[in-house]
């Protein structure tokens, strides 16, 4: 079947199978920054934006993606970079295997709440799994990211 | 630390200081970086068939139907294998691991067992044909209850091909993979005349390290016609042996690869999916990938071994700890990848704990074969079933004694310049643990969160120690290689062996490779690791690399300096006597004259017979132990059973964290895996053998919700045979958190729980009894 689907900005028509997973779909279109942990929707890591809401690429088929506009971080470097650097200032990033599912979630939450409590960040983040930082890390990284943007400094 | 060591503490510039890890900004934004993502597309698509029978033999493999799929290129069954045994485990040659495996087998021995290797064009094409794959089996009795394993007249491994290595007690006649009884003392005797025993069994499951990143392997043939390897491996130089011995074709031919790794915890210490993908390769000479499955990392992976713990503490009625008797009864499954090894430390790593007034201690165990998944190497290694053990016990002295348990621990831990009957005569020369209790006791405020608080909402707040520790590679045996290299503009590359798995170990080695040669971490490019180019290393496992592979730099980098000066004295005419290198230079005593890295790189380039690029390789007689204390609070629902953690504290003796931040999220990140093994990941089979827990849906690691407020400091110690002082870091942040949980459920409820993990039903029914 044929799909139409404006991934980070550029539209592409392409010819795909029925039961293509999106995943799988932009990973073929070289977006290798989304990654399979689970194939159970449980970990997170195959998180892409679609229409700016985050979903699990591994739970949804490319042909539901039709006509709908796809981001991943390929696409969101620049938003991205300014964030990353105060995970990388607590060394949170680790394996970095779960990194873009998590960026891309903590985008999503930032543009929802830009002033999110801890509480709420959180829990807008609880389906993004990590097993090799423990978490408060990247809470650390989040929340100094948000002191800095308040008009603090970035230590 | 003497003034000396205080000395040098002080003066270190880049060591001891958080700095980026190197790889840090291409991890987050998400680069292609690992095997799935550099590797051709068009690579076979390799997977495995499976057995469904925990134990069998397999009568016949029709695969006619599957190979008519279109894109089929291959099904190789036990008829194809090679016929050498050889083990799985990444450990040095000749290996305590039996050589129980061949790459594949006419017998299966658990569920999940590989059966043939699949290879075709697309994964639609592999998918398909491994339906149509025909197996008829002739169904045995299997071994599955590892209590009932040894001398039993099932026998998992009755070949006579098996073979064990190494002296380590393995028959396997009787189903045995190790056995050994060692001790100091009359500990019969202690026992008898102790005011106090203290006697239990502990179980600790099978638990999955689930890293990110599932086992995955690119293979090629390259072009000299050798065996190219890119491997998600913690190994590569034992890679490239056990990919030999499965092949059975000469080491020459093999050249392993890792590039970075999604996380390992000594999963991929083993190497559980390269020999398919290699075996493909080799047979069809053409690319080939293996991705596991979330589901065969589940079933057909490396988890910990299960163990069953038995203690026997003796101690007098003033909470003196006088003697220790422990025995293990470790089940390694299906084969015996790191059978013999792990189960050591479930002893020599928790008796040494209290040899403060030990007088006796014996340490006794049995690995045994069953029919179930193959257990591996995870962080913690044994130490964390031994120190769940007796930590426990060591709490259920205090609350017997009514002492309390911080008190009790301050009497009888291990202290610096103690020798250590129980962890082979070794001497603990830097040793901080007293120091940890204490500070861990001021930031946990142990006075008020110890005592059982209930809360308005009928929930109960209560608190848990636990003390832990570990080792720092494997004595007289791990070696470490590092080559430090000057380069164009003065720049240098460091080429090791070891593997960062996401440890952040490039970064730490690089860190002490800039402290040595008096420059920036910037100036340090590092590169590894890779069989062909890298210098020799055992791999990054043990808790080895900062210790054994920081102290190879160390030692690479005095060379270096060396080399330099002659370089420097050559190019200013003089003796190199009358130069030193300070950096930026090479400089003449007398101030008179000095040349740069910059103009020493460029005539290292032209002209020259004097090495700048040095190599040297570091084992060490020893293996320091780091030390560890945890604390955690916990509120209880006893309506519900439900454990919520508050805070968890923790403050770490491991010399010095080379690099505070890493060594932190080391730590913190170990820390919430051994809650999750504490209080979540279950691992249940079925009556046939089938693990039950073989997805996320089932297997529940913890999440950010579920670990409470982590905080984390450090004490330092000098140890004098490591780099900087330093000791490991990467293992002994799990062992703390199912000890001190244990002990503040039973704190809230009244029951110690002694079988992880300790879930809301099981501590609902205890309350309830």
């Amino acid at each position: 079947m044929e799909i139409k689907i404006t991934l980070n900005g550029k539209l592409l028509t392409r010819e795909i199978e029925a039961d293509m997973l999106l995943i799988d779909f932009v990973r073929s279109e070289g977006c290798y920054s989304v990654k399979r942990g689970c194939e159970t929707s449980n970990c997170g890591l195959c998180t892409v934006l679609m229409d700016g809401t985050p979903v699990l690429s591994c739970s949804v088929l490319a042909a539901r993606a039709n006509g709908h506009k796809i981001d991943t971080l390929e696409g969101l470097t620049a938003e991205a970079e300014e964030f990353v650097g105060f995970i990388a200032d607590q060394g949170a990033e680790q394996c970095g295997f779960c990194n873009p599912g998590f960026v891309m979630n903590t985008i999503a939450l930032l543009r929802e709440n830009p002033d999110p409590t801890d509480e709420e960040i959180k829990k807008f983040l609880v389906g993004n799994l990590c097993r090799c930082s423990g978490y408060e890390g990247q809470l650390r990284g989040i929340r100094a990211f948000l002191e800095y943007r308040r008009g603090g400094n970035h230590e | 630390m003497n003034k000396e060591e205080q000395q040098i503490r002080d003066s270190l510039k880049t060591v001891g200081k958080s700095f980026r890890k190197k790889d840090a900004m291409q991890l987050l934004l998400g680069k292609p970086v690992y095997v799935d993502d550099i590797t051709p597309k068009d690579a076979l698509v390799v997977k495995v068939v499976r057995s469904p029978h925990a134990h069998a033999l397999i009568e016949s493999i029709d695969k006619n139907a599957a190979m008519k799929v279109p894109g089929m290129v291959a099904v190789y069954t036990y008829e194809d294998s090679p016929q050498k045994r050889f083990t799985m485990a990444g450990q040095t040659y000749p290996e305590p691991s039996p050589y129980d495996r061949l790459l594949l087998d006419r017998r299966v021995r658990f569920v999940g067992d590989p059966v043939a290797i699949v290879a075709g064009e697309t994964e639609a094409a592999v998918n398909k044909a491994c339906k149509l794959i025909r197996v008829k089996y002739q169904v045995l009795e299997p071994v599955l209850d590892f209590r009932k394993a040894k001398d039993n007249p099932i026998l998992v491994h009755p070949e006579d091909s098996w073979q064990s290595l190494c002296p380590v007690g393995a028959d396997n006649k009787r189903n045995l993979c190790a056995s050994e009884i060692s001790g100091d003392g009359d500990v019969d005797g202690v026992l008898a005349s102790c005011d106090e025993v203290i006697e239990h069994t502990f179980h600790v499951k099978a638990c999955q390290q689930t890293m990110m990143e599932t086992f995955r392997t690119y293979a090629e043939i390259d072009r000299y016609g050798r065996l190219h390897i890119v491997s998600s491996t913690q190994i590569v130089f034992h890679c490239r042996r056990i990919i030999a011995n499965a092949l059975d074709i000469p080491k020459s031919k093999v050249h392993v690869e890792k590039p970075r790794i999604g996380g390992g915890f000594g999963a991929k210490q083993t190497v559980v999916a390269e020999v398919y993908p290699a075996f493909v390769t080799w047979m069809t000479k053409r690319p080939s990938k293996m991705i596991y499955t979330r589901e065969e990392c589940q079933i057909g992976g490396s988890p910990r071994h299960e163990m069953e713990v038995t203690v026997k503490l003796g101690a007098s009625k003033d909470g003196t700890i006088r003697a220790l008797d422990v025995y293990t009864l470790s089940n390694t499954g299906a084969f015996g990848e790191h059978g013999p090894t792990t189960v050591g430390l479930s002893g020599h790593k928790s008796i040494p704990l209290y040899t403060g007034n030990l007088e006796a201690f014996r340490f006794a165990y049995d690995v045994v074969y069953t029919n179930v998944q193959a257990a591996g190497a995870y962080r913690g290694y044994g130490a964390t079933q031994g120190q769940f053990a007796v930590e426990s016990c060591v709490n259920e002295l205090a609350e017997k004694l009514h002492m309390d348990p911080i008190e009790l621990r301050l009497k009888n831990i291990v202290r610096e310049g103690m020798v250590m009957p129980a962890y082979y005569g070794e001497t603990a020369n830097a040793c901080a643990l007293d120091k940890c209790i204490e500070h861990c006791l001021k930031m946990f405020d142990w006075e008020k969160k110890y005592p059982v608080r209930k809360l308005e909402n009928g929930k109960i707040r209560s608190a848990g120690v636990a003390i832990s520790m570990q080792g720092s590679g494997i004595s007289g045996l791990d070696v470490g290689s590092a080559t430090i290299k000057l380069s164009d503009e003065g720049f240098y590359n460091l080429m090791i062996g070891a593997a960062d798995m996401g440890t952040g170990c490039d970064t730490i080695l690089a860190q002490m490779a800039a402290e040595c040669m008096e420059c920036n971490v910037d100036e340090i490019e590092v590169f590894g690791a890779d069989s062909d180019a890298s210098p020799y290393d055992s791999g990054s496992y043990a808790s080895s690399t900062t210790y054994v592979t920081g102290k190879a730099v160390e030692n690479a980098c005095n060379e270096l300096r060396n080399n330099l000066c002659k370089l420097g004295a050559q190019m200013m005419n003089c003796s190199v006597d009358e130069v030193e290198f300070v950096g930026s230079a090479v400089r003449k005593l007398d101030g008179t004259a000095e040349v740069s890295r910059f103009d020493l790189a460029t005539k290292s380039m032209a002209f020259n017979n004097i090495a700048v690029q040095t190599t040297a390789s570091f084992s060490s007689p020893v293996s320091p132990p780091p030390f560890m204390v945890g604390m955690v609070e916990i509120e209880l629902d006893p309506e519900t059973g439900s454990v919520e953690i508050v805070d968890y504290n923790a403050v770490i003796d491991c010399g010095i964290p080379v690099n505070p931040n890493l060594a932190t999220i080391q730590a913190e990140g170990g820390i919430v895996q051994g809650i999750g093994m504490a209080l979540y990941e279950e691992v249940t089979y079925s009556k046939r053998g089938k693990i039950a827990e073989n997805s996320f849906m089932q297997y529940k690691i913890p999440t950010r919700m579920d670990m409470g407020k982590l905080k984390v400091e450090f004490e330092q110690s000098y140890e004098p045979t490591g780099p900087f002082g330093a000791k490991s870091i990467g293992e002994i942040v799990i062992n703390t958190p199912a000890p001190a949980l244990a002990h503040a459920i039973y704190r809230a409820t009244g029951v110690w729980h002694r079988t992880l993990p300790i879930t809301p039903e099981k501590i609902l029914l205890g309350i309830e009894d």
